[in-house]
């Protein structure tokens, strides 16, 4: 092919897929498997397909959660373990025209961030919070969590989770639900193209729910840690499917808008 | 200045506050300052994007703090000891994140639960840093109510100015107590200074982070450094203090806050015995006026430090005096207030 015949071509070449705006130029360096830059991307490209990059900020504290600044060009807040309710609350009420999104893992959100996490919730503060569910602490070396199936073998659980001793796992999507105060709650994966797409509505619809004035909406997102799991990223998705959508089924849990 | 008004400390706190620009408040029930939160409920709300609410937890509202401030508006909290000590972390982050807010500690009496009496147990808490890392905090003492106005109104452009939070520390005397207050005119919101750094959306320019992180260990000595350097500039320029009776004392008292009013009226009660007591009040806990305080010393043999506690700046005012001054504590604790004739006693102790 001539260049000239090339160059027509391309012209003629619809661009069907970019980096979303909402992410600067550098690469992400999660872990090989890890779902965190595939979250990552679905909130920047809802934030384009909304037009609110300008005016949206994000909080996100400790472990793999904290790297948020290093990827999106938008505003980013650092808030402390399990306070991100509590900051993404202080931001949105002390400027409502902003658009304010929470980014926390399961232990941050589940285990010693819950007072903040409920009150939040059941205020029905108009702020959306990304709930990144791996089932254990990542970046610290894969301890229990609250989300920790049972006869998990994490480092902290080694022989496995027991009930007896751990209690089980925390389905905080489905306690939240209970309250008056929320507008949308749902749980999503996104270990293949169909969930991915569905990951991404939801997301989205969060979103625009808070651009809309609606209210407090919760994704819960299911998320491999293969490193930590002891898995390869295929075993790790796979896990997800078989055991976690178990006791953590995918879909909507209400909406109410 | 304003008009005049009898009002309690809490409440005098709080319309200051509202006074200084202050539109974002989040705080959590505790005794004795809730009459300082029931202030903001009814009157924040009346003002132009007023933020009231009452927080989930202490730890709930100075994280809201952190949220409100990264924002560039004017926050506060406020709480008595046992509240304040579940602030801790919030408030080493705020300093971190060089975030300007004002933090108001109404004392009580500690450890603990202690009990509901005025104290002045939080001393090494405000000035020595009670959440980790190394950070300073500006610390602002009142000893009257319109000074607690006065001050609260101050601390929101020193925190603006500083980037750094700014403590009211307070005791439940203060905090209950009514007095005459000439409250401040409300601010001109135009004198409120332009925040470029705050994060409220990038607006077509670029990024900006609020943080208290820095993975490499290089690049956080670099912020660590860049902090002690503001810290020293806060040093050289906010420290305050007032002295009565200084030209040539008997014996100098040292005192803060409430205990300092204790100490005016033992002094009064020793002139009329042809005592003349010093008194030097340090109006900045941090930066401690220890300048000052070092040259005043020099006129005296005795320097008496009297603190509603088991003696905690006593240890500062021991840094700063010549290792030849003696250094006296007098000190009641567990929410007993010293009186003047038991000041007066113990400096007959000494002169």
């Amino acid at each position: 092919m001539s260049e000239k015949t090339l160059a027509e071509n391309t012209a003629k070449m619809k661009k069907v897929f970019d980096r979303p705006k909402s992410l600067n130029e550098e690469k992400f360096s999660y872990c090989p498997g890890c779902h965190h830059g595939i979250i990552n991307r679905l909130v920047a490209e809802a934030i384009d397909e909304l037009g609110i990059q300008d005016t949206t900020v994000g909080t996100a504290p400790v472990g793999c959660s904290v790297f948020l600044y290093k990827w999106f060009d938008i505003d980013v807040i650092q808030p402390a373990h399990g306070r991100v309710s509590a900051v993404a609350t202080g931001v949105k009420r002390a400027r409502p025209d902003l658009t304010v999104f929470a980014y926390q893992g399961d232990g941050d959100f589940a285990s010693i961030g819950t007072n903040n996490s409920t009150h939040a919730a059941n205020r029905g503060e108009n702020i959306t919070v990304f709930f990144i569910n791996n089932t254990l602490y990542g970046m610290t070396g894969g301890e229990m969590a609250p989300t920790t199936l049972l006869d998990q073998k994490t480092t902290t659980t080694p022989q496995g989770r027991k009930a007896k001793d751990f209690g089980y796992p925390i389905k905080m999507s489905e306690m939240l639900s209970e309250l008056d105060g929320p507008t949308y709650i749902t749980r999503q994966a996104v270990y293949d193209v169909k969930r991915i797409d569905r990951a991404k509505a939801a997301i989205k619809k969060a979103l625009r729910f808070q651009v809309e004035g609606k209210g407090y909406s919760l994704v819960e997102l299911l998320s491999a840690c293969p490193i930590n799991w002891g898995m390869d990223p295929t075993e790790a998705n796979e896990r997800i499917r078989r055991e976690v959508e178990e006791v953590y089924p995918l879909g909507d849990i209400i909406e109410r808008s | 200045m304003g008009e005049k008004k009898l009002m309690r400390g809490n409440e005098a706190i709080a319309e200051s506050a509202i006074r200084a620009g202050c539109r974002n408040y989040f705080a959590y029930p505790i005794t004795p300052q809730a009459e300082l939160l029931q202030w903001m409920a009814t009157h924040m709300p009346e003002v132009e994007n007023g933020t009231f609410l009452q927080a989930e937890s202490e730890i709930g509202a100075i994280n809201m703090v952190y949220g409100a401030a990264s924002t560039g508006e004017r926050t506060m909290t406020s709480s008595s000891s046992p509240g304040i000590s579940l602030k801790q972390e919030g408030i080493s982050y705020l300093a971190g994140a060089e975030l300007p807010s004002v933090i108001v500690n109404i004392m009580r009496g500690g450890p603990g639960l202690g009990n509901i009496q005025p104290a002045q147990g939080d001393y090494f808490q405000a000035t020595k840093g009670g959440g980790h890392g190394d950070y300073r905090l500006i610390v602002l003492a009142p000893s009257t109510v319109p000074e607690a106005a006065e001050l609260t109104y101050e601390a929101f452009d020193l925190a603006d100015e500083y980037r750094n939070p700014v403590v009211v520390l307070a005791d439940g005397m203060i905090g209950q107590m009514m007095e005459p207050v000439e409250l401040p005119d409300p601010i001109d919101p135009s004198e409120i200074p332009n925040k470029p750094w705050a994060t409220t959306g990038i607006d077509g320019g670029e990024a900006k982070v609020i943080r208290s992180f820095a993975l490499g260990a290089e690049q956080l000595e670099a912020i660590n450094h860049d902090l002690q350097d503001k810290y020293e500039v806060i040093k050289r320029e906010v420290t305050r203090f007032e002295e009565i009776g200084t030209d040539e004392p008997d014996i100098l008292l040292v005192a803060f806050g409430t205990v300092a009013r204790i100490v005016r009226s033992a002094r009064r009660l020793g002139q009329e015995e042809g005592l003349n007591v010093g008194i030097f009040r340090p109006i900045t806990l941090w930066p401690f006026p220890d300048e000052r305080l070092a040259d005043l010393s020099r006129k005296v043999d005795t320097v008496l430090t009297v603190e509603m506690n088991a003696g905690q700046m006593v240890e500062d005012v021991r840094l700063a005096v010549n290792s030849d001054v003696k250094t006296p504590f007098y000190g009641k604790q567990g929410g007993v207030v010293p009186t003047p004739e038991g000041v007066l006693e113990e400096v007959k102790k000494h002169v």
